[in-house]
């Protein structure tokens, strides 16, 4: 390890701008003759859309067009990238999602017309007048009876409200295992919804140049060509290209910028017909009303165990709500990145899990921040935690019996994956030691004297992350391939920029790439700049998210450096009158082995662009590109405890300790590893303790502001202890798992484990997801 | 209605014509071009941005700028001692307290009037006086240590 190479904790790079201000999100750019957006948003769930009359509004100062669904019938709607085939063989129901409604609206929020003003205040005023008629339906909102007989009909051409039921496993098999168990364990939950939340809410300006034809979007975007390339062969907005996407610095994203919006496509429409560049940026209540929403599941759940306490087998039963339209891979979360996670850190024989994927009259859900896998690690963790607690077994205990050994990997599931490496009991076993687990009984008895309820909860979770082979996922329905790009451009004088596919949004790309070539190429880390976002300067990259730009991005990364060894390999023979096979590279030097006969990368880049004494045939420059596509999902995984007091007076949970051993592979920049599993530890205590979108039986969102939605603050979370315990993947060059969801798949189950434990003494045995002080008051009530 | 408003930011005198219902923070992003201090709500609760008013944090979004009249205003771009961070600044940046950086404007403005008048704060109180800053990347362990560690470089 060199002192910013892979491994160092180097302090980041990007934290200038940001500490003094001078970041750049979308909302900061302006841009010459800017006008600004206005949405006119259904007030209603689920109505009939009879009329707009935007005559007055029209005639408003400054307004320069207003647009309905209608003005864009020429433009495709949105889409889901990713086709399910269902159990009958069949492809999922996806119903057209027009950008600006058509007929008929289908969740509070929903566009229905778009106004453009020259100022904001104008195209506010201005929506203000526009004059909807609503034929106002009755909503489908709770997602367990969506799919009931006799329930109202949201989209003709989906019928029973349902996309899709979905099924793996062999369900006799496992009813036969079932029958055969010494205990059952079984729940039904909920998996409760939430709402993303990036402080930086969405905002975009569309920018037509009539003279060239070229459009430019800066967008709050984590993938800029993703967004471009659905823009364009799915909306027709523009060719590829003839549109230009940057997304600069965006803050925060947790997946609810992957997806594309209704808004980036109307305003990239609209500047065109309005001839300005038009600026809009989401309000806080546009954001809860119109982001994509993460979770919402309804799970019944079954784990098999035999008399020694062995995983035989699951069974699980799973309503997924998608809300009122299919999302960009709104379909891929509650069934390949869940259902086969479902096998967990265990060697349960065998696992059938269906799930129905249905329609409701609410915001559409999509991937957050672990998207299905911290649906799979709730299921899992908690049905091991009661089986547990219901066959008298040490937590801990009952899950090393049941580990997958160390020694059998690769590892088939039972649910298609091949788990590559680990090291699961290891990581308990150190977890067991950061949370101080021998002198738990002690400090129970503590909070036992003080009339308090101490519990202590675990999870062994595993996620499938490095996302994603292409040829496997494009087997099971993803439009798209999942590799990764990296351009390593050395420049006359030495330094170096890279150009990636990956978007970093908060995850400190600029520093952790930088290291990454200065590592592979012997640059000093302070010669190399990172370069992302904007898609007239990066080679086509798939963006960031699901845990893949350090084990894709990171290997294309490397891939391209090695090209670039190769071919200064060339160079540097021919300059040192040597033979290429002689030629040894380390530490940025290119060396003849055996002698002190060298040349540093440096003169060879200058000698590539001074190709004045240069081998026959080779081409000047030293300027290599990479596509990496993995070979598989990588597995990170670890063990996390938590440690609750409860007073039982008031139904407070505190967290009074948080112990994470994680199995990232290699690490790159601990500092920045240790912030992704701090941040994910946040959500994933929000989830189990705080936040819940909440619908009323109209679909009316009534915890949609900061004011309503529990947002975590710093005095509701601990710090936390974070330990590693790496086992280097085999699968990609730099060995690395990926870091940025375990803490959110991860936390919700460990403080949900450690909320039963503590309740178990007052006879409480249900809690459900936001463990709320009033919740949990109220459990111990109705026990008592 | 438009309105004349002038006041001071970050030591310089300044004035900007407005419409009377514009906010303090519309102000500095629009008028002024200070655009490190963000909007991340419309209900007061996100701190994102918070500046100094006459040496004091305050949303600046609770502010109509006309209220902002003759006022002192310090906002993130003034803390840095020209090219040297300040203290709480380079905390921040030693410490990892930021990922995407959207909040860390309101959290360091914030966390310099803790240490105004808290020198030497503990956890809790950090913990405590961060009720009204919200971060969704950092699970605030690493903003917490950096007011700890911004707070005790200020101390000297």
């Amino acid at each position: 390890m060199t002192e910013q190479g892979i491994g160092a904790a180097v302090a980041r790079r990007e934290d200038r701008r940001f500490v003094t201000g001078q970041g750049h999100y979308t909302d900061d750019i302006n841009r010459r003759g800017q006008t600004h957006a206005c949405f006119v948003r259904s007030p209603h769930a689920h109505a009939t859309l009879n009329g707009v009359d935007t005559e007055a509004a029209g005639a408003m100062p400054g307004v320069r067009g207003i647009f309905v669904g209608e003005d864009m019938a020429e433009v495709g709607p949105l889409i889901c990238g990713w086709a399910i085939t269902d159990v009958n063989g069949e492809p999922h129901r996806a119903p057209p999602h027009p950008a600006l409604a058509i007929g008929k609206v289908n969740f509070v929020g929903d566009a229905v017309a778009v106004v453009i003003a020259d100022t904001l205040e104008q195209a506010k005023d201005a929506a203000a007048a526009v004059e909807v008629d609503y034929g106002i339906l009755d909503a489908v909102v709770d997602p367990a009876t969506a799919a009931a007989d006799g329930q109202i009909q949201i989209h003709e051409t989906a019928p029973g409200n349902l996309s899709y039921e979905w099924a793996i496993g062999d369900r006799a098999a496992i009813d036969a295992a079932f029958e055969g168990a010494a205990h059952v364990t079984s729940l039904e939950f909920a998996n409760n919804r939430l709402v993303p939340n990036a402080m930086e809410p969405r905002a975009c300006i569309a920018e037509y140049e009539d003279g060239t034809g070229d459009y430019t979007l800066y967008l709050t975007s984590q993938n800029p060509h993703v967004h471009r390339l659905v823009m364009s062969a799915f909306h027709g907005l523009a060719p590829e290209h003839k549109l230009r996407v940057v997304a600069p610095d965006v803050g925060g994203g947790f997946g609810s910028k992957i997806f594309i919006y209704a808004e980036e496509v109307v305003l990239t429409w609209a500047s065109r017909h309005v001839g300005r560049p038009i600026k809009w940026t989401a309000e806080r209540t546009e954001s809860f009303l119109t982001d994509c929403h993460g979770r919402d599941h309804v799970t019944e759940a079954e784990l098999a165990l035999d008399g020694d306490g062995k995983f035989l087998a699951m069974r699980v039963n799973t309503i997924a709500n998608m809300g009122a339209y299919l999302s960009t891979f709104a379909s891929a979360v509650p069934t390949y990145l869940y259902a086969t996670l479902l096998a967990g850190q265990y060697t349960t024989g065998g696992i059938y899990c269906n799930v129905k994927a249905v329609f409701t009259n609410t915001v559409p859900v999509d991937a957050y921040r672990g998207a299905g896998r911290p649906e799979a690690a709730y299921v899992v963790e908690r049905l091991v935690e009661a089986a547990a607690a219901e066959t008298g077994r040490d937590p801990a205990e009952l899950r090393k019996i049941n580990f997958v050994p160390s020694d059998a990997f690769p590892y088939e599931t039972p649910v298609v994956m091949q788990y590559d490496c680990g090291d699961f009991s290891g990581s308990m076993d150190q977890a067991l030691d950061l949370a101080g687990y021998s002198g738990f009984q002690a400090r129970r008895a503590e909070s036992k004297a003080g009339g308090k309820l101490r519990g202590i909860g675990f999870s062994s979770y595993i996620e499938a992350c490095g996302v994603a082979p292409s040829a496997a996922v494009g087997s099971l329905g993803a439009g798209v391939g999942l590799w990764e790009s990296a351009n390593v451009r050395f420049n006359p004088t030495g330094n170096v920029q890279l150009f990636t596919g990956c978007h970093s949004h908060g995850q400190g790309h600029e520093t952790a790439f930088a290291q990454i070539v200065a590592d592979k190429l012997g640059v000093p880390y302070e010669q190399v700049e990172v370069i992302h976002g904007d898609s007239a300067k990066i080679p086509f990259g798939m963006g960031t998210y699901g845990s893949r730009s350090a084990a894709v991005g990171g290997s294309a990364i490397v891939k391209a450096a090695d090209k670039v060894i190769e071919k200064g390999r060339k160079i540097a023979a021919h300059a040192l009158e040597a033979s290429e096979d002689d030629i040894e590279f380390a530490g940025g030097n290119f060396t003849v082995t055996g002698t002190d006969k060298a040349m540093n990368i440096a003169e060879v880049a200058f000698t590539a662009y001074v190709p004045h004494n240069y081998p026959e045939g080779l081409e000047p420059g030293l300027d290599e590109t990479a596509f990496y596509d993995p070979l598989n999902f990588s597995f990170p995984a670890g063990t996390h405890i938590c440690e609750v007091e409860i007073d039982p007076e008031t139904g407070s949970v505190s967290i009074e300790k948080y112990a994470a051993v994680d199995d990232f592979g290699v690490l790159i920049n601990p500092l920045i590893v240790e912030g992704q599993v701090h941040g994910g530890i946040g959500q994933g205590v929000g989830q189990a303790m705080l936040e819940h979108a909440v619908y009323d039986g109209d679909g009316q969102l009534i915890s949609g502001s900061y004011m309503d939605y529990t947002m975590p603050r710093a005095d509701d979370v601990p710090s936390y202890d974070v330990g590693f315990n790496g086992v280097p993947s085999p699968l990609n060059p730099l060995g690395v798992k990926g870091c940025g969801e375990a803490g959110a798949i991860a936390a919700p189950a460990a403080v949900m484990n450690a909320v039963h434990d503590a309740l178990r003494e007052v006879g409480v045995s249900h809690i459900e997801m936001p463990a709320t002080p009033l919740r949990v008051w109220q459990a111990i009530q109705d026990a008592a | 209605m438009t309105v004349s408003v002038s006041l001071t930011v970050n030591g310089e005198a300044v004035s900007a014509d407005v419409e009377s219902r514009t906010l303090l923070v519309q102000m500095l992003r629009e008028n002024l071009g200070l655009t490190g201090t963000h909007v991340g709500c419309d209900t007061s609760q996100c701190g994102a941005c918070v500046v100094h008013v006459n040496g004091d944090s305050v949303k600046a979004c609770t502010l109509l700028a006309v209220q902002a009249e003759g006022a002192d205003i310090k906002t993130i771009e003034g803390v840095a001692d020209g090219d040297t961070l300040h203290p709480m600044q380079q905390a921040f940046h030693e410490n990892h307290g930021l990922q995407c950086g959207f909040c860390t404007p309101g959290m360091i403005m914030s966390a310099l009037d803790l240490v105004k008048n808290n020198p030497a704060p503990s956890e809790k109180e950090i913990r405590e006086w961060l009720e009204g800053n919200l971060c969704r990347c950092t699970g605030y362990h690493n903003i917490v240590k950096s007011i700890d560690a911004g707070a005790a470089a200020m101390r000297g």
